[in-house]
């Protein structure tokens, strides 16, 4: 598997206890519409992934993200910006 | 054309059928009379006051009215300038002179509302390289003060002290920190672990922000807030505050000790552009914060209150936001919006007022009845109170 494809396969194993609705994922499920998620759901999801990966993802950060494939991308680059 | 309030039917919608079912409207009380701190006329019925943030019962102070009038009389009914242009008359400079003395620091700085106070601190000082560790919990000033700024925001499950430490640690090298912590979150009526959030917060290197709208007057031996009651002040960089509280009357303020911190007057914007208060205001408030100095007997009062409340509205069976009495708020969750505006209704009927709270301003989608209280409510009129929730509470089926 690519560094990306671990990723999402970490990302979907992270969804999977907040999926309440067995919602079925792809890179172009969107968080809010189609997960349904509130606030706070968010919040616990996101340090969730924090913890995992060992980043930051600030509120600034995730105003850009509505997708679980913009989220790959975006611990892609965080990554990227850790090891350079 | 596309309309641009469209995006507004949802809560159109979710209000007109609440209404529908012939609900007085909770967000559109009006007081016909205030008679004073505790007791207003509302729909021509004589209505106990039990949600306002009246908590040292200021706004009817013979002192404090004395003071407001001699101002109109003196300094006219407003300033209209700028505090850095032609704002800034002898009551604002004495006002912020009590609000050094009452908090024992160096600085102080007076802003038109305690919102602009967080709005314009936080914007200000946490820069774009900069990061900003907040509370989910917050108030939406503070979230509006991140929202005006540029910084990185960051924020933690409320009062974890773990998840706090966990994001400190991960900010990159180098770059600026701000936590920014409330003493009393106002919706439950929580108090902050703020001995141990200060701790960990400037272990990290970070400077620490502290609302303490909620705790002012009468918490801590000065009533100087949580921070002051846990033994911390001292390491709080920024304590910010609100005169529409405990004080009585309306505007923010930010008190410290930073040795630079005058240069805000400069460039915060929310500061700079907007009219100073009117000295009238300016005059009640620092008379109001010196007699707050010398309230001992008040607080113990209050505190008594809170505390017999809680007992009170538990052992009625309502469920309460916190435990054990925190502050003066006291806080009944709801089963849902329905049943809390039936509630709050049924309340108004037995003449209690109380706010009801629902999302965005609270958290975890809670409906609440929150109840403040205040220094000037008597022991007979908490007893009312508890015996209007009993009525009301049969009445709506919320307790049996």
């Amino acid at each position: 598997m690519s560094d990306r494809q671990q990723t999402y396969a970490k990302v979907l194993g992270l969804i999977e206890p907040f999926n309440k609705k067995g919602v079925a994922i792809t890179e172009g499920t969107r968080f809010a519409q189609d997960l349904e998620w509130d606030s706070l759901t968010v919040l616990d999801f996101v340090a969730n992934v924090e913890d995992e990966f060992d980043v930051l993802i600030s509120m600034n950060m995730q105003a850009e993200i509505e997708t679980v494939g913009q989220l790959v991308d975006a611990l892609e680059r965080l990554a990227a910006a850790r090891g350079s | 054309m596309a309309d641009l309030f469209s995006k507004f039917d949802p809560i159109i919608q979710q209000r007109e059928t609440l209404l529908e079912t012939g609900l007085t409207d909770p967000f559109n009380l009006v007081m016909e009379k205030v008679e004073s701190p505790t007791v207003a006329i509302c729909n021509g019925r004589r209505t106990i006051l039990l949600g306002t943030y009246n908590y040292m019962g200021m706004t009817f102070d013979p002192d404090v009215i004395a003071a407001g009038k001699q101002a109109l009389d003196d300094f006219g009914s407003g300033t209209t300038g700028s505090r850095v242009l032609n704002g800034t008359y002898a009551g604002h400079r004495a006002v912020e002179e009590a609000l050094k003395d009452f908090y024992a620091m160096d600085h102080a700085m007076v802003f038109s509302t305690g919102y602009q106070a967080n709005l314009g601190v936080i914007s200000t000082i946490a820069g774009k390289e900069d990061y900003i560790v907040l509370d989910i919990d917050s108030h939406a000033s503070i979230y509006d003060g991140c929202a005006l700024g540029n910084a990185q925001i960051v924020p933690f499950r409320h009062n974890d002290l773990d998840a706090l430490e966990k994001r400190l640690k991960r900010i990159p090298e180098g770059a600026g920190k701000l936590v920014v912590l409330e003493g009393v979150y106002s919706m439950l009526g929580d108090i902050a672990p703020l001995k141990e959030m200060v701790a960990i917060a400037k272990a990290n290197g970070a400077m620490v922000l502290v609302d303490e709208a909620h705790s002012m007057g009468f918490i801590g031996d000065n009533g100087r807030g949580v921070a002051e009651a846990q033994g911390i002040i001292d390491d709080v960089d920024f304590i910010i505050g609100t005169f529409s509280k405990s004080v009585g009357t309306v505007g923010g303020f930010c008190v410290s000790n930073h040795p630079k911190f005058e240069i805000l007057r400069l460039v915060c914007r929310p500061y700079v552009f907007t009219a100073s208060l009117p000295p009238s205001v300016v005059a009640t408030a620092a008379t109001s914060i010196r007699k707050l100095m010398h309230s001992a007997d008040k607080r113990a009062h209050l505190w008594e209150n809170s505390r017999r409340l809680h007992a009170g509205l538990k052992q009625l069976g309502f469920q309460l936001g916190t435990d054990e009495p925190q502050s003066a708020i006291i806080s009944v969750i709801m089963p849902d919006l329905e049943t809390g505006a039936a509630m709050w209704e049924a309340l108004l009927n037995e003449g209690l007022y109380v706010n009801l709270a629902r999302p965005p301003a609270t958290p975890a989608g809670m409906t609440l009845l929150r109840c403040s209280l205040c220094a000037l409510h008597s022991s007979e009129q908490v007893g009312e109170i508890l015996g209007m929730f009993t009525a009301a509470g049969r009445a709506t089926g919320c307790i049996s």
